[in-house]
């Protein structure tokens, strides 16, 4: 027999290929229910978030480690799409990648929505089908969210915003301030990729490239990293925003340092290079969105780097620098020419929304 | 990258570097202003100071299109944006570019007016074309090297009929600028700089070609040696000049010849032609008003031109009396002689134009050279104790 009409109603799907998010979609009512049930339930799906409640209850984290870390992050770039991924599996490693760079153990995300009217709901699936994969593939998952729906206009698509917590072992402790003169810069492979993938599908940019953004969760890595160099990591972070350069730039005046790199020895890739070199960018400026640097004790930087480059994301490991005496804190680079320059922090902007 | 990593080839920069270091008589001194801020940039970015022995000093010329542009010419832009009508476009490096009382195109951009970043003049096309119902204006500034894609846009935008676009020109001219610099001693109007060659602009030679300098070595005895923006051409040009003096000569040579003929590009210059004529004077930014010395466009282009398209308002504006991007534009001063520098004036908060281009000399040392200030205040007090 037939359920009854209403029932009927009710139950069927919303035209994900063709419907549109309306204003409906954020009254709190049951079209609302309807998206998150059929569009981010279906794609995020974990015990935890499917409680359904306005919050996750779950285990304090077993193992060892009395510390915990929490952070939070905000996704608009543009593209949405972009090669290599999407602003989803962007959010998800971005936020892994922050709870990672402070030696935790990423237990669990969280995400909110912010989607302007008139976003298509299939490019909506597709982004929350990526959340949910690089959540899955990560092992880490989400597990409360939220979604608004703001008027046409009041939002470019749609903005991510996440938040994540970890677990840090005992005896860990890693910080922008702990570099000191002697120490060796690790970064964990190429750099600049992402930038100029975001970069190659801008509307008012046309020129083709092969590079894919490197978007990618590192919390294995920086679990190899912590495995074979314990105490000797004194700090990891991950280039985003900024590039190599800001990065560098922060750890030098958090510590009260200088920094030298050998420009020579920077995993950059020709094509990178070759878009650079193009659009008048410096790779060192330009972000990364699965590659990180680490400074270490010197006497343990080979083992790290040969750590490192047995695993997946860190093939490319390389030594690029030290930590030296500066009461200026630049970061200085030997030019692959033999001359000395400053590696600066970017003035104004050089991509915009990237991340 | 073929074609690109051979001219940066470190190996060979030392080899060269030798040989300047064999041939600079350590007698003399060696002065070179590197006219084109694509030069500046190379010696900045490359670490070439490094290199060169203490005798040969490197002074940075005039050559940054954004540096020159006088600010009442952001003022006027910004005062033709905020018509509601107006699509503004312009490079990048102009918008933060401070006009007068702290006014700037990216402010006015945040202040509602309607100000696009592009890249090239198709852009500007396309916008016009996408935008009918707006007056869509390209903001073009530059030496001879960007002329000639303004003056084809304009011709395309003939041809596709578009009645909005219109182009707020500020083309300006080469040779006008290096003769004004070899003319301070006698005209007094700029501090005189001692220069006993230049390293002549690649890009724009490339339009021009080398003879529009021949007239600098009969009139005033200098040497040009027309040089690649690669740091490997760079150097060479240096060596180049140095032989030079050392033998007593005086001479255009090319050193750029994979680019550049002596006649230079017969069809941009006649494209040039067509469109633009000479301007009665422009005032430049350090240089001042100048005779002849930049372009407008021709009376039958007229309905293209932003300035006769519009009640553009004529605002002469003074640099901030602190600022000393004037005398460092022509060589006078070196950017770490300027006050402001690194003080109240960083790329940040930029108080000239020279610290807004990564061309200008002052953005240049504070983002690749700076390191070297403190070493050299305390050689200088050394000295002086």
């Amino acid at each position: 027999m037939n359920a009854p009409t209403e029932t009927r109603l009710r139950h069927r799907k919303m035209d994900v290929k063709t419907g549109r998010v309306d204003l409906s979609h954020g009254s709190g009512g049951r079209a609302m229910a309807q998206l998150i049930a059929e569009i981010f339930h279906e794609a995020f799906s974990n015990e935890w978030l499917d409680q359904g409640n306005d919050q996750a209850t779950f285990p304090a984290p077993a193992g060892p480690g009395g510390r915990m870390v929490m952070t939070t992050d905000g996704y608009v770039v543009s593209p949405l799409f972009f090669p290599g991924g999407d602003i989803g599996s962007l959010a998800v490693h971005g936020t892994i990648n922050d709870v990672a760079m402070g030696g935790a153990r990423p237990v669990a995300l969280s995400a909110s929505f912010i989607i302007e009217e008139g976003f298509p709901l299939a490019d909506l699936q597709r982004i929350a089908r990526s959340m949910g994969a690089a959540a899955r593939e990560a092992g880490v998952p989400i597990v409360t969210g939220d979604t608004k729906v703001v008027e046409r206009g009041k939002a470019d698509g749609v903005f991510i915003s996440t938040a994540g917590i970890g677990v840090v072992a005992d005896g860990l402790e890693l910080g922008g301030h702990l570099a000191r003169p002697g120490d060796r810069v690790i970064v964990s492979g190429s750099i600049g990729d992402h930038g100029v993938a975001i970069m190659s599908s801008r509307e008012n940019l046309t020129f083709d490239t092969a590079i894919l953004s490197d978007s990618a969760a590192l919390h294995r890595l920086t679990e190899v990293m912590i495995a074979a160099g314990g105490p000797s990591l004194r700090l990891m972070r991950d280039p985003t925003r900024g590039g190599l350069a800001a990065t560098l730039n922060e750890v030098a005046n958090q510590s009260k340092v200088g920094i030298r790199i050998e420009e020579d020895r920077l995993p950059i890739k020709a094509e990178v290079l070759a878009a650079c070199e193009f659009l008048g960018l410096d790779p060192l400026n330009v972000a990364n969105e699965g590659k990180l640097i680490a400074v270490v004790d010197a006497s343990a930087a080979e083992a790290i780097v040969a750590a490192m480059r047995a695993h997946p994301l860190g093939r490319d490991a390389a030594i690029i620098g030290e930590v030296i005496e500066d009461d200026q804190h630049f970061v200085q680079m030997t030019t692959a020419f033999g001359g000395g320059r400053i590696v600066d922090w970017l003035s104004g902007e050089q991509l915009p929304r990237i991340c | 990258m073929k074609y690109v990593d051979e001219y940066r080839d470190g190996k060979l920069a030392r080899a060269i570097a030798a040989t300047i270091a064999q041939e600079a008589d350590p007698a003399k001194t060696y002065h070179f202003m590197e006219f084109c801020g694509g030069h500046t940039h190379a010696i900045s970015r490359y670490g070439l100071e490094d290199l060169l022995p203490a005798n040969v000093r490197m002074i940075h010329g005039p050559g940054c299109p954004v540096c020159v542009l006088p600010i009442g010419r952001i003022d006027e832009a910004i005062e033709l944006a905020k018509n509601p009508k107006v699509t503004l476009l312009t490079y990048a490096d102009l918008m933060r570019v401070p006009g007068s009382k702290g006014r700037s195109l990216i402010k006015a951009k945040a202040a509602g007016a309607d100000i696009r970043m592009i890249y090239s003049t198709l852009d500007a096309l396309r916008i016009a074309e996408e935008n009918p119902d707006r007056e869509v204006v390209f903001f073009a500034i530059g030496f001879e090297t960007t002329t000639p894609a303004t003056a084809l846009a304009i011709k395309a935008a003939a041809k596709k009929g578009l009645a909005n676009f219109s182009v707020f020109c500020n083309h300006v001219l080469t040779p006008s600028a290096i003769r004004a610099i070899l003319e301070a001693p006698k005209t007094g109007k700029l501090p005189p700089v001692k220069i006993q060659g230049f390293i002549g602009p690649a890009h724009v030679s490339v339009v021009i070609g080398s003879k529009p300098y021949r007239v600098f070595v009969e009139e005033f005895g200098q040497r040009i040696v027309v040089s690649g923006f690669e740091p490997l051409d760079v150097m060479q040009s240096i060596l180049m000049l140095i032989r030079q003096v050392n033998e007593g000569r005086a001479a255009v040579e090319n050193q750029y010849i994979r680019a550049v003929v002596p006649g230079g590009n017969l069809a941009a210059q006649k494209l040039v032609d067509e469109v633009f004529d000479l301007r009665d004077t422009f005032e430049w930014r350090g240089l001042g008003h100048m005779e002849r010395s930049a372009l407008k466009l021709r009376d039958e282009w007229a309905r293209f031109d932003a300035e006769k398209r519009f009640v553009v308002p004529r605002i002469h504006a003074s640099d901030n009396p602190a600022c000393e991007c004037g005398v460092i534009l022509i060589g006078a001063k070196q950017p770490a002689d300027c006050k402001l520098f690194g003080t109240v004036c960083t790329p940040e908060t930029p108080m000239g134009s020279c610290m807004v281009s990564s061309e200008g000399a002052c953005a240049a040392h504070w983002t690749y050279g700076r390191f070297r200030d403190k070493a050299k205040r305390q050689d200088e007090r050394r000295i002086a104790s």
